[in-house]
């Protein structure tokens, strides 16, 4: 397979983790490594696993096909393959195979002589997902507390998990989950409108440079962020709603068992007004 | 580095603060229905152990011997409680003053002592009322109340008047325009949960007949009548139920459809419980604001009314679901003298 012109320049030995260059070598274009090796044994694993779990369903309908955690009586210990065991091996797996990939891009990024950012940032969704099939089970003492992996079901249970609380969007970490969430959305379109206006000049004008970018925007808000500034916003923005959004549901149930709305009363009950 | 450790401290005492206004871990849980559907309870079992001490039953008179000659016999004025025997009528006259007259009144909170067949306390009329509600609730309401049935105790609660109701209540008022009123809402009103929803959907769907489902039964239906507004007083009648009964939404709805009746059963309870109220409300409690001074009286001249708090007081069952009636046939459907 034809390499483009600057891949040589890249494909450089080194920099991995474990394994020194026992796996330190490309198939066709896609780089292998100790990581890469784990990450298709996880993912094959758990895959075949969730094929076997949907076999014994009743449905093989892709929207309701469900492979549900054990039983609540089965706590932290291992449940019936049949009985939830199935969903503890394929979380295993999913993490597994989640780790694998961040710690490739590590040995990437390595290769690549950049900065971790973007196994840092693939990281926090990895933990979001470790926080609600492992750290809230484990905090909430059963394993029967993660969600099913199905596409209808796991929406049950979001929507159940949520009236729970009777009302979680007065959950004030869900409250900043999505209000982060809303600001990169918004953040990106501004963005993302001033770069395709900024390269898309009308007919017989050149092409906008940086300095035109700021200009524009210290004319409308008074203030510009920056080139690399923006990218900096943009990936604080990101991480910090998937990183609430992991609090939020952590604190729902192992911190608080009650409605949320009523968890404001620390507000209402405040000693200088109660 | 000076930067760093401020960070820390920052995050260390926002957690700190955060937290100390939650719960700890492990909290309890339990599952109804299948596996991962996320159904079913979880609660703080400290919080749990602190209603179940505060809403303990009181101790029964020991029984009265049911035969001899009946109350209608042998006193004047007896009009609901005619069919009991002496022993049974004194027994229940008792535990009346015990469950919720004021101790240094007695039996004169309601009676005249000089001729305890006199009517003018009104006091009296409210209790005779109230007898025939509690018994109309331990036959007729069989379907909300089971065989556990109802004593004066169940709201009253050593209190001559229950201690949760509700009355019509317009809410702080503002200087003018656009904020004059509230429309009965963003007032994190405690009966609803300290939301911002209405804070008082009982009028409409406790005192009245309202409508409260309003959801349509297909998929991207038109023509639903029901508003944004009626969804709100449904949803804050809601929180009042769960907080009423300390449980949470999924103790009788699975949210993935709330209208179906496929959930757990507890819902079908809770249908009888609100066409109970709105008995108790209509037939029997409202009609007294005509007699009650006015000091028992709201801002708005309509007398305190029940709601799920006035019995369950946040609990699934009243009082851990303590058998009252068993104690006190009594207040049961009149039975032959034997």
């Amino acid at each position: 397979m034809a390499m483009l012109s600057f891949e040589a320049k890249y494909r450089v030995r080194g920099g991995t983790l474990v394994g020194g260059d026992l796996f330190d070598f490309w198939v066709g274009p896609f780089y292998v490594g100790f990581f890469g090796v784990t990450t298709i044994f996880f993912a094959f694993l758990g895959t075949g696993l969730i094929f076997w779990g949907a076999s014994l369903g009743d449905t093989w309908n892709i929207w309701k096909i469900n492979i549900a955690p054990p039983d609540l009586k089965y706590g932290l210990g291992f449940a019936p393959l049949a009985e939830g065991g199935l969903w503890q091996i394929i979380t295993i797996c999913a993490i597994g195979a989640f780790a694998s990939w961040a710690l490739r891009q590590v040995e990437i990024s390595r290769k690549l002589g950049m900065g971790l950012h973007i196994p840092v940032a693939f990281s926090f969704a990895v933990f979001a997902y470790v926080t609600l099939v492992v750290i809230r089970p484990l905090l909430m003492g059963a394993w029967g507390h993660g969600f099913p992996y199905g596409i209808f079901s796991h929406l049950d249970w979001v929507s159940n998990v949520g009236y729970q609380y009777l009302h979680f969007h007065y959950n004030p970490a869900h409250m900043i989950a999505v209000t982060f969430f809303f600001t990169t959305t918004l953040a990106l379109s501004l963005h993302g409108a001033l770069v395709l206006s900024a390269t898309n000049p009308p007919k017989g004008e050149v092409v906008k440079t940086p300095e035109h970018e700021n200009a524009f925007f210290r004319d409308i808000i008074g203030y510009s962020i920056g080139t690399i500034g923006i990218h900096r916003l943009g990936l604080f923005l990101a991480l910090s709603a998937v990183f609430w959004s992991a609090v939020c549901i952590v604190i729902s149930g192992p911190f608080w068992t009650l409605g949320w709305p009523e968890w404001w009363n620390w507000w209402l009950e405040l000693p200088i007004w109660r | 580095m000076r930067s760093a450790s401020t960070c820390l401290t920052a995050l260390v005492l926002g957690s700190a603060l955060f937290l100390a206004g939650c719960e700890r871990p492990p909290p309890a849980a339990d599952q109804i229905g299948y596996r991962g559907t996320s159904m079913g309870s979880v609660t703080n079992p400290r919080t749990l152990e602190m209603r179940e001490a505060a809403n303990q039953p009181p101790e029964a008179q020991p029984a009265a011997d049911p035969t001899g000659p009946r109350a209608s016999t042998i006193y004047q004025n007896v009009k609901v409680l005619g069919d009991l025997s002496e022993g049974e009528f004194i027994r229940l006259m008792a535990s009346m003053t015990e469950w919720l007259a004021p101790p240094d009144q007695s039996c004169a909170y309601c009676h005249n002592v000089e001729n305890m067949a006199d009517e003018s306390k009104y006091q009296f009329r409210v209790a005779r009322q109230m007898l025939i509600m509690t018994r109309s609730l331990n036959t007729d309401w069989k379907s909300h109340v089971g065989e556990t049935g109802v004593t004066c105790y169940t709201c009253h609660r050593g209190n001559p008047q229950p201690q949760a109701t509700f009355k019509l209540d317009p809410g702080p008022r503002g200087a003018g325009g656009f904020t004059a009123s509230r429309q009965g809402q963003n007032f994190a009103a405690r009966a609803v949960g300290s939301t911002s929803l209405p804070n008082d959907p009982f009028t409409q769907l406790l005192s009245y007949a309202g409508e409260i489902r309003v959801n349509t039964p297909t998929a991207l239906a038109a023509g639903n009548p029901r508003t944004i507004q009626d969804a709100e007083l449904t949803y804050s009648l809601m929180i009042h139920m769960s907080e009423g009964l300390g449980v949470n939404c999924t103790f009788c709805h699975n949210s993935q459809n709330f209208g179906a009746w496929n959930g757990p059963p507890q819902r079908a309870t809770a249908f009888h419980g609100i066409r109970m109220v709105r008995d108790i409300n209509t037939r029997h409690v409202q009609p007294l604001a005509a007699i009650l001074p006015p000091e028992r009286l709201g801002p708005e001249g309509d007398n305190a009314k029940v709601f799920c708090t006035t019995c369950h007081q946040a609990q699934p069952k009243p009082m851990g679901g303590a058998p009252m009636l068993r104690d006190y046939p009594e207040l049961g459907a009149p039975r032959p003298a034997p």
